[in-house]
């Protein structure tokens, strides 16, 4: 366990990725097979199920520092991280001895699921008496389920390809789809004799770099080298059919299993050994594409009733042809695959799985042009891709980009603020933003992003110098400071104040220039909804 | 907030009997100071009073043209029948209590303090008092120090491994007092050490007041080439990723401060290290040092005051907070 703790500080302390990645490769080179797989388990972003209700966590460890449970909370907000407030409220404990990782997780950890109240307790708190605060804080991590450190599952691939010497391509596509952290999975992730075979299992996807707005498409090369498609707002997915099944991945790796019964219903037709990558949308029988908030609707559902598979149809948008005829064709160039893709899809006839249709365009010009028309198609801009690239693994500079429409914004005045997580914490970085209703400023949106931190700690000190009150965690301050928000999307809301909802509201720059009196008002903010925009 | 002897006021504390602040905020006629940072002595009044080890810090940073005044610990004045005396606070060379008593009621205004020993300064004391005045930067339970053994350690062992590798070591600490506490810690034998310009004026006014530090060599008296491997450079943290770094070659980097007890201002400050040294009470200290001085009122100001003053309060002590300003860790002067 101290070894893994020690990875973990190692990670935690350093910003540069190489020294991540070679803190990573000692320790696939030194760990045993059983601690690599669980290591490889969490670093990739899986967790365990909750092994013991936070709310639970938090009163033991009151009751253990003697504190009353208001006062652990304020110390939360001041940390902003759970397991790390265990480790620092709690008075420190000795290490009596260094069980393996596997150990700690199987031994010690997974059965707390199972013991009732007391016994967790009881556990806990001698899991407790024996961790000082680092290590402490790595398993409360572990515990709480919240266990993520500067690592991306990029990261941890490259680390295992460059320990075991087998390319990182294989390496990723080893840990794609539900794998299980035993012995053996890990020893067959870095076996170079391993035939990969199993059915279920996609292709890493190939994500695409935005263009910088201001400065447009122009440096990428020539516009003859490239296609244009549209940038849909939907789930990006992939569709495999092999051996006579199919399997819908999300990008997040998730098996999306009942979801999408016309999509599966459809991928019936399609020949043995294909995969596809494309974009769920939530498309009318005209093709007409809808909103976002609508396919949200069907998102979360196990399973879809009939007045909702009537009400939002779904088909799977293909873009893309992984796998053609049990072959993995992703090094071939881009053109190459989309003509196979052409090929494979006329053969199958069918409403729910659709190609992409290709953007026409002789010069950067024209594709602005059609860009500037990607709101009424309810897109959120083009996507340009390289004609003689390969399917990328991950997020590799050059060959696909995504260039967004401009975002709406509104210049708000920041009246709540909170304290921030992670690299945050302890530091004013959450705030809610109004707009003028009238003589009321009515809050509109909370926003997270978009200051650096130089402005972080000026807005921080000046949420601490003009609090009006507080409620919990969160401050009111005198309206004062006025910054430029953007967002992605809007649409009425019910549940909203505002009678608005906003998508991915962020903050586009601190507007020194400007009073309150000069942010903009609620009706501002109305007239840019999608319908208004249509009437007027 | 006001009880017999001491008042709040957009200035800072004030006593009406003997007409002068304590650690006021803008320049006033009369200011009584606990100690050298520039949060608590303000550049610009016309008369200072202080302890006299904190007599080369404040004539060093405030302005030449004030009157000053200095008491040795425990010795007292008397302003309109108001008895002052200073007795140590532990937070920095030359820190001090306020002692004030008027008519059998006595108020002690701690200033910044913590209690351990430190080697570059004179011990806190609790003193009996009716009125006890105390801060909070660290007033919550994640705040908890280690001996200051252990931080040495670390600290030094850090600058081990680091000369080993051939690089410079660069700690961070401020300019005055945790600066001179941090050298106090450094083991001379791994190597030389160098100071920033604003840390060596502070370790100049250090050793005029006769605190033992380990030898320094300011990094400007140093010209042209020269091997910075396995030194060790005590800096400001402004310092930190500025054009002035560049000299040092390879670096590992390293912050000292109470901040440090939480990853995500040890992240922030994108340091290879982060050791947890304050001259702070943290929580433990900060119960203890009220249950020492056993006043019946307590006034909690600069930090987690209203945390520290609710807890205090459902302990059985009438404490107030007295200002919301909190203390952030980008006030780079002190922590």
């Amino acid at each position: 366990m101290i070894r893994f703790c020690q990875l973990y500080h190692a990670i935690d302390s350093t910003t540069k990725t190489n020294e991540k990645v070679t803190a990573l490769a000692n320790y696939f080179a030194s760990a045993p097979a059983e601690d690599a797989a669980w290591a490889t388990y969490f670093l990739s972003g899986s967790k365990l199920r909750q092994l013991v209700p936070t709310k639970l966590l938090r009163e033991w460890a009151a009751e253990v520092a003697d504190i009353p449970a208001w006062l652990f909370e304020e110390s939360y907000h001041a940390v902003g991280d759970l397991a790390e407030t265990f480790s620092l409220v709690v008075p420190p404990g000795t290490l009596i001895n260094d069980d393996s990782l596997t150990h700690w997780i199987e031994q010690r950890l997974v059965p707390l699921r199972t013991l009732d109240e007391v016994r967790q307790r009881e556990a806990i708190l001698e899991i407790w008496r024996q961790t000082p605060a680092s290590i402490r804080l790595v398993i409360m991590k572990l515990v709480t389920g919240a266990f993520r450190v500067g690592v991306s599952k990029r990261l941890v691939t490259r680390a295992i390809a460059q320990q075991s010497g087998i390319p990182a391509d294989v390496i990723a596509h080893r840990l794609m789809g539900d794998w299980k952290p035993t012995p053996l999975f890990y020893q067959r992730l870095v076996d170079p004799n391993v035939q990969d075979t199993i059915h279920s299992q996609p292709y890493p996807f190939c994500l695409a770099h935005p263009i910088d707005l201001a400065r447009g498409p122009e440096g990428l090369g020539e516009p003859s080298d490239f296609v244009a498609e549209w940038k849909w707002d939907g789930i990006r997915g992939q569709l495999i059919r092999r051996a006579g099944r199919t399997f819908i991945w999300s990008r997040g790796e998730e098996l999306m299993e009942n979801r999408w019964p016309e999509i599966e219903t459809a991928a019936k037709s399609l020949p043995d050994g294909t995969v596809l990558d494309g974009e769920i949308l939530a498309t009318l029988p005209t093709g007409e594409v809808l909103p976002f908030a609508q396919l949200q609707r069907r998102i979360n559902r196990k399973t879809v009733g009939k007045k909702l598979l009537s009400e939002v149809p779904v088909v799977f948008q293909a873009f893309d042809l992984l796998e053609h005829a049990g072959e993995d064709i992703r090094v071939l160039p881009f053109i190459e695959r989309r003509a196979r893709l052409e090929t494979v899809l006329a053969s199958v006839e069918q409403n729910h799985l659709t190609i992409t249709s290709i953007v026409a365009g002789n010069d950067w010009q024209d594709w602005a042009e059609v860009r500037e028309t990607s709101r009424e198609m309810n897109a959120e801009g083009l996507m340009l891709k390289r004609k003689d690239a390969a399917y990328d693994v991950g997020r590799v500079r050059g060959t696909w980009w995504k260039w967004k429409i401009e975002p709406y914004s509104i210049d708000a005045v920041l009246i709540y603020a909170q304290k921030g997580h992670g690299k945050r914490s302890s530091l004013y970085t959450d705030y809610t933003f109004a707009l003028w209703d009238g003589e009321t400023l009515v809050p509109v949106a909370k926003a997270y992003s978009g200051l650096d931190d130089k402005e972080i700690s000026q807005v921080d000190r000046f949420v601490r110098q003009n609090t009006k009150d507080s409620f919990g965690p969160v401050r009111s301050v005198t309206p004062t400071l006025v910054m430029e928000i953007a967002f992605e999307g809007l649409q009425r809301s019910t549940r909203h104040k505002s009678g608005i909802a906003t998508r991915f509201p962020r903050i586009i720059r601190w507007r020194h220039d400007k009073k309150i009196t000069d942010a903009n008002s609620l009706q501002d903010l109305m007239a840019l909804l999608p319908e208004s925009q249509i009437s007027s | 907030m006001m009880n017999e002897l001491l008042k709040t006021t957009e200035l800072g504390l004030y006593c009406a009997a003997g007409g002068f602040y304590v650690d006021p905020r803008q320049p006033v006629e009369r200011a009584v100071v606990t100690h050298a940072h520039t949060d608590h002595a303000r550049w610009g009044c016309r008369h200072y009073l202080a302890a006299k080890t904190s007599e080369h810090l404040l004539r060093m940073r405030m302005n030449p043209d004030a009157e000053f005044q200095f008491l040795e610990y425990a010795e007292s004045l008397t302003i309109g029948g108001v008895e002052i005396s200073f007795h140590p606070a532990g937070h920095m060379l030359g820190s001090a209590q306020v002692r004030l008593e008027h008519r059998g009621r006595v108020a002690v205004v701690s200033g910044d303090y913590k209690l351990g020993d430190d080697p570059t300064c004179a011990s806190w004391e609790p003193i009996a008092c009716d009125l006890f005045v105390t801060e909070s930067t660290f007033g919550l339970p994640v705040y908890r120090w280690q001996p200051d053994e252990l931080i040495n350690a670390s600290i030094n062992q850090w600058w081990r491994e680091s000369r080993d590798e051939g690089k410079c070591c660069v700690l961070y600490g401020y300019a005055v007092g945790k600066s001179q506490r941090l050298l106090a810690s450094l083991d001379p034998g791994l190597g030389p050490i160098y100071t920033h310009g604003a840390v060596e004026k502070g370790v100049e006014a250090y050793r005029k007041t006769g605190v033992q530090l380990p030898a320094t060599t300011h990094v400007g008296a140093i010209s042209g080439k020269h091997d910075w491997r396995g030194a060790m450079v005590v800096a400001v943290p402004s310092a930190h990723g500025t054009p002035w770094m560049r000299k040092f070659g390879r670096t590992s980097t390293a912050m000292a401060s109470g901040w440090m007890a939480v990853r995500g201002a040890r992240r922030r400050r994108a340091v290879d290290r982060g050791f947890v040294m304050s001259d702070h009470v943290d929580w433990p200290s900060l119960l203890t040092a009220v249950k020492e001085c056993d006043p019946e009122l307590v006034w909690v100001t600069h930090g987690y005051s209203a945390a520290v003053a609710r807890y205090l309060n459902e302990n059985g002590r009438d404490a107030r907070v007295i200002d919301n300003h909190a203390r952030s860790e980008t006030d780079d002067d002190d922590s």
